[in-house]
């Protein structure tokens, strides 16, 4: 099994991502510089991290998304590669045009950081698979950019489609619909503002999030 | 030649800077101030003398980069 995690100037949960998907499944994980051209090859998991990536500059994820790596990931994301973007990872998969809508600012202009319990609504996903009966799992958010947004027409189409794939039980940020992580139509790239890499071991608070990265590893 | 490009959340996408600015206003004795959008300006000079062209060219900056047509409208000034 092997992953990469993307490295964009300004991301801070890299190498987060990087000990949390080792941790949890044995992978084998690179890191790779936004700048290369080139990803590692055969590559069963891709992890866009959170952070900061560009200083927000512009929008939130905006100019990472053009980043030169960006359209090997897009090319991988298309042949069926599983690709997670976590927090700021999200915010660029939206700007990369890999996932539906786009993160505003939270409602009550907050900076929000804390455990989440999240109803995890399409259990069948091949990054929730591993959770079994399971309905619920809590991971923690951090972010000041959370809102989930799209017009009600691609709102409707995500629920219907059941790519809704995680909500919070008390939406901290003014998400639609209480959306706090959607897939792709075709289920290999899934978005999402809580945090799995900051959630994989009990001493952690919660190792729910290394369920996902099992999951995700598990269908490669 | 000169461009100004002014981004702003698009209508019916809620404004949260926007509204807290227009409550500011208020709590300051403004009371008749309603609809506050903030936004942002983009300025820039750009190499082309042909108008036309340079428009078609800040148009597609915009839609690739400057703004994020799922939430953002903009407006085009060339000088």
């Amino acid at each position: 099994m092997k992953a990469a995690v993307i490295v964009f100037p300004g991301s801070n949960c890299d190498r987060d991502c990087k000990v949390a998907v080792e941790r949890s499944t044995g992978a084998q994980v690179e890191m790779v510089w936004h700048g290369d051209t080139a990803l590692p090859e055969g590559l069963d998991l891709i992890v866009l991290p959170g952070g900061f990536s560009y200083g927000d500059y512009l929008r939130c994820g905006a100019m990472a998304a053009l980043s030169p790596v960006m359209a090997e990931v897009k090319a991988a994301a298309e042949r069926g590669v599983a690709t997670v973007g976590i927090c700021n990872g999200f915010q660029v998969l939206c700007e990369a045009g890999l996932l539906p809508g786009a993160l505003l600012q939270n409602e009550r202009l907050k900076y929000v950081c804390k455990p989440v319990a999240l109803e995890i609504t399409n259990a069948q996903t091949r990054f929730t698979s591993g959770y079994g009966g399971r309905r619920e799992a809590v991971m923690t958010v951090g972010n000041g950019e959370g809102n989930y947004f799209a017009d009600e027409a691609t709102l409707d189409r995500l629920e219907g489609e059941g790519q809704v794939v995680f909500r919070y039980r008390d939406n901290p940020n003014g998400s639609a619909r209480d959306i706090a992580g959607i897939v792709n139509a075709r289920g290999n790239v899934l978005g999402m503002m809580p945090h799995p890499d900051r959630a994989f071991e009990p001493e952690l608070g919660s190792a729910d999030g290394a369920i996902l990265f099992q999951s995700a590893l598990a269908s490669a | 030649m000169k461009a100004k490009v002014h981004v702003f959340l698009k209508p019916g996408v809620l404004d949260v800077q926007g509204k807290a600015v227009e409550q500011a206003l208020h709590g300051l004795g403004w009371s008749g101030v309603e609809g506050v959008r903030v936004g942002k300006t983009i300025e820039f000079d750009l190499a082309s003398a042909d108008r036309a062209a340079a428009e078609a060219e800040v148009k597609a900056m915009c839609d690739k980069l400057l703004a994020n047509t799922v939430i953002e409208s903009y407006r085009v000034e060339l000088a």
